[in-house]
């Protein structure tokens, strides 16, 4: 019966329907639905998103889906963020982009985060896609401004070029020389990491001029202050714009031709950058603060009394990035304009000091979540938590739905009480029925995991350390937590027995990473044998741990279920199952 | 579900066929990478520990009633990156706040943002630039992949070429090690040296320049090396006649 409808819809019907149907996960879904839907949706898929490089090879994915336009690759695990990762690891793309190369030539976008690209990759990508319109690299390495030469010279149709927090090797400033003088259809550019390095400026300038349509821009620092007038005036129709080093000699002439520049931008929104602030200039960008609704100040050294003065222009404030320089009395100020915000995120201005240097505690998050009803999401660095703070905090914002707290010194216990933070963990996701993501910190021990488990049904990624008495904590998350798809630990005591009890909860997930915890390598080998479709990668950069007692814990662990199987670009560091231990010889 | 991986009673025991571990106060011992007892392979692998920063931290302060002896190494292991070894000791340094690797979880980029921007203000250059890191990319001519080295988390000449031996230790790196950095001050060694096919730490400075490591003094190495390049004997020799000019300044 069910197969007769579906065959009274010729598949081009079909077709249309699921081209409205955008989101990876409907998408997914509806291929599960019969042969024949999965086989139309095959050809018609336009994206993919593979959210771990080593799940699938690209010749799979090509196999499946033919006609793609647009990709999306992630590699290292978030923590490679902190140096936890080696160099050499691996997550590089090359292998993807020549298969891609043949089987998708009309391919337009790539994105891709945490991953190495190498000059040889963006040449690639220049030289085989005619229609090439959109490179985001977030949090890339491996490439310098070579690769961006080609990619400026070759890609006619570029539209976006995005390098988020990558980092890249300067060569020379005049790789934007390369975009040919006939080519206008940038939208969006992010250079911000460049960091020093100079670009050719009066290039800029010209590129700027001629991109009707550009829309965001992010210089990076070496953009000296006295230029962005001239910028802002080639391109007033800026929605996102990111300034170089927002400093100069204190002149009234550059001052008013830069406020002049921007009150011409009716148009934006979006402001970052703020490196070497002079505050004496921040009052220039007062014309715009009205309507902006994403700030990014976490380059900003400047006091809480300049912070102040700038938060209370921006009532439509919903993205606020600052230094913890803004203290609990700048938060509060927040609190009370901008009754819009819906995310927060307070870097450390001195990650590495042992006394707080500013005057920023858990006060400061209390009055955000009670002034601020649309808050969701939270990041925040503080020296000093307490349950009580938690608890109002969960009561007062039921919505959160990322809560990343990080209070500084390990196994920091509840300042009022010295007891650990367990309850007001507790509460955060007994109340916060919506969180996806949380991040713990400061004293905790099994109980927490307990909470975790038990209410966190919607969490999706769950970041460790420090925490946890035994086994049982972890436990209680992978037996708990209904949607936990990423798991980070690291100097937790956990060790073989909640792993291997919840051996199948694994290729749930996408991904486990456990460092300087304690499983063994004797644990490791026996749940990459059991485990077929997981790759179990022991990364050890001490020595091999074959050659150790097999008892001996293992420094670093990245379990991740896998369709493609091991891996073949191993570096000497990391271990995996072979096909004869797989058979159970070894 | 296979009864070894249930856990259930007595199921733990079974696990992987070892012996049973006991949880708490062992675990915490397994953990520091000590394996029961074992003889010669445990003090490779003490010389060879790192991180756990924090649990030593609260040993060092309880040594009666931990029943583990923090040993030398272990302690002077805190303060490195995880890819060194540990450094000699040093008493004439006193004993920073031990870093743990990758924590806060604050990302290099902004880690080196504020160090360069708070060298600027009234703190003392030393100040800012002991919190900071000074991560370099280090390159070998014929490997594979690139490694970076925090040049802060060592102290010597001696300590940078054990780390960059360890690093590359696949590879061979001759035997230019620690007696090789300190004979650039020798004419005659230096030019058997480059005339050999071992390999030769390089520098790019500041100024773009290519140089030898070892002629300048350590802290200035620090300030000034934008990044480190292994290469062949028989290519650094372009770089001899520098490295022979300040010999003969010298002496």
């Amino acid at each position: 019966m069910q197969k007769k409808m579906a065959y009274s819809f010729p598949d081009e019907v079909l077709e249309h329907v699921f081209s409205f149907i955008k989101s990876h996960k409907d998408r997914n879904a509806v291929s599960l639905v019969c042969k024949s839907w999965y086989e139309i949706e095959s050809w018609c898929r336009r994206k993919i998103f593979v959210g771990n490089c080593y799940a699938v090879s690209p010749r799979m994915v090509i196999k499946r889906f033919p006609e793609v336009r647009s990709v999306e690759v992630k590699g290292k695990p978030h923590f490679a963020d902190f140096n936890l990762v080696p160099d050499g690891w691996g997550g590089n793309i090359l292998p993807w982009i020549k298969e891609m190369a043949g089987a998708y030539p009309w391919l337009e976008e790539i994105r891709l985060k945490r991953m190495v690209v190498t000059d040889e990759s963006l040449e690639l990508i220049a030289k085989s896609f005619k229609n090439f319109k959109v490179l985001v690299l977030s949090s890339c390495e491996g490439f310098s401004t070579d690769g961006l030469a080609a990619i400026a010279a070759s890609c006619k149709n570029l539209k976006e070029l995005d390098l988020r927090e990558s980092e890249v090797d300067d060569l020379s400033g005049h790789w934007l020389i390369h975009f040919p003088e006939t080519y206008t259809s940038l939208v969006s550019l992010n250079i911000s990491c460049l960091g020093s390095d100079e670009v050719s400026f009066s290039a800029l300038e010209r590129l700027v001029g001629r991109c009707p349509n550009l829309r965001t821009l992010r210089l990076n620092r070496a953009v000296p202050l006295d230029k962005i007038a001239s910028i802002l005036h080639r391109a007033p129709q800026l929605v996102e714009f990111g300034t170089g080093a927002y400093a100069a000699e204190l002149r009234p002439d550059v001052f008013s031709n830069l406020a002049g520049a921007f009150s011409n931008c009716k148009e934006l929104r979006s402001l970052s950058g703020f490196w070497d602030v002079v505050p004496a200039y921040l009052p220039a960008i007062y014309s715009v603060c009205s309507r902006l609704t994403t700030l990014n100040l976490s380059y900003a050294t400047i006091q809480s009394r300049d912070l102040i003065k700038l938060v209370s222009h921006c009532p439509s404030l919903q993205r606020l990035l600052v230094l913890d320089y803004i203290e609990d009395s700048g938060l509060e100020a927040l609190a009370s304009s901008c009754k819009d915000l819906q995310e927060l995120r307070v870097f450390p201005s001195d990650p590495f000091g042992v006394e707080p240097n500013v005057s920023l505690t858990e006060q400061g998050l209390v009055a955000v979540s009670l002034g601020c009803p649309k808050l969701q999401s939270v990041l925040y660095f503080c020296r000093r938590m307490s349950n009580v703070a938690l608890v109002t905090i969960a009561q007062n914002r039921p919505n959160l739905t990322h809560f990343r707290l990080c209070i500084i010194e390990p196994k920091t216990a509840d300042y009022l009480t010295l007891e650990s933070l367990d309850v007001g963990f507790g509460a955060i996701v007994e109340h916060c029925k919506d969180l996806r993501r949380l991040s713990l910190s400061g004293l905790l021990t099994d109980r927490v995991f307990e909470y975790i488990g038990t209410y966190a049904k919607k969490l999706e990624m769950l970041s460790v350390a420090f925490a946890g008495d035994s086994d049982l904590g972890l436990h209680h998350v992978l037996s708990g937590c209904e949607s936990l798809r990423k798991l980070e630990i690291r100097d937790c005591p956990f060790g073989d027995k909640a792993l291997l009890a919840n051996a199948g909860k694994l290729e749930t997930m996408r991904s486990l990473w456990m460092s300087s915890c304690s499983v063994s390598f004797g644990a490791c080998k026996l749940l990459g044998q059991k485990m077929p479709r997981l790759n179990v990668e022991v990364i050890d950069e001490r020595a091999p741990p074959d050659s150790r007692p097999e008892r001996c814990p293992v420094e670093k662990l990245y379990i991740y279920r896998s369709v493609a199987g091991p891996r073949f670009d191993m570096p000497p560091f990391v271990w995996m199952k072979d096909e004869d231990s797989a058979l159970g010889l070894s | 579900m296979e009864v070894g991986l249930k856990m259930g009673k007595g199921g733990g025991d079974h696990v992987c066929g070892c012996e049973k571990v006991k949880m708490g106060f062992e675990e915490t011992e397994l953990r520091l990478g000590l394996p029961g007892g074992g003889g010669g392979e445990g003090e490779a692998i003490r010389k060879r520990f790192f991180s756990e920063t924090v649990d030593l931290k609260l040993n060092l302060s309880s040594k009666e009633s931990s029943g583990i002896n923090p040993n030398e190494e272990k302690v002077k292991g805190l303060r490195q990156e995880k890819s060194l070894l540990p450094c000699a000791n040093d008493p004439a340094k006193p004993p920073a706040k031990a870093q743990v690797v990758g924590w806060p979880p604050v990302r290099s980029f902004r880690k080196n943002m504020l160090a360069t921007q708070k060298s600027g203000s009234e703190e003392s250059t030393e100040k800012a630039s002991g919190n900071s890191a000074a991560l370099v990319k280090v390159s070998m001519d014929g490997a594979p992949y690139l490694r970076k080295v925090d040049l802060r988390m060592c102290n010597s000449y001696q300590e940078l070429s054990d780390a960059l031996a360890k690093m590359f230790s696949s590879f061979t790196i001759g035997n230019c090690g620690s007696q090789g950095m300190r004979d650039f001050m020798n004419e005659s060694k230096l030019m058997d040296l480059l005339n050999g096919s071992d390999y030769v730490p390089t520098y790019e400075d500041r100024d773009g320049d290519w140089m030898l490591v070892g002629d300048v003094p350590w802290e200035m190495f620090v300030e000034s090396c934008k990044r480190l390049r292994i290469m062949k004997g028989t290519e650094a020799i372009g770089l001899a006649p520098r490295a022979m000019e300040k010999c003969k300044n010298r002496s």
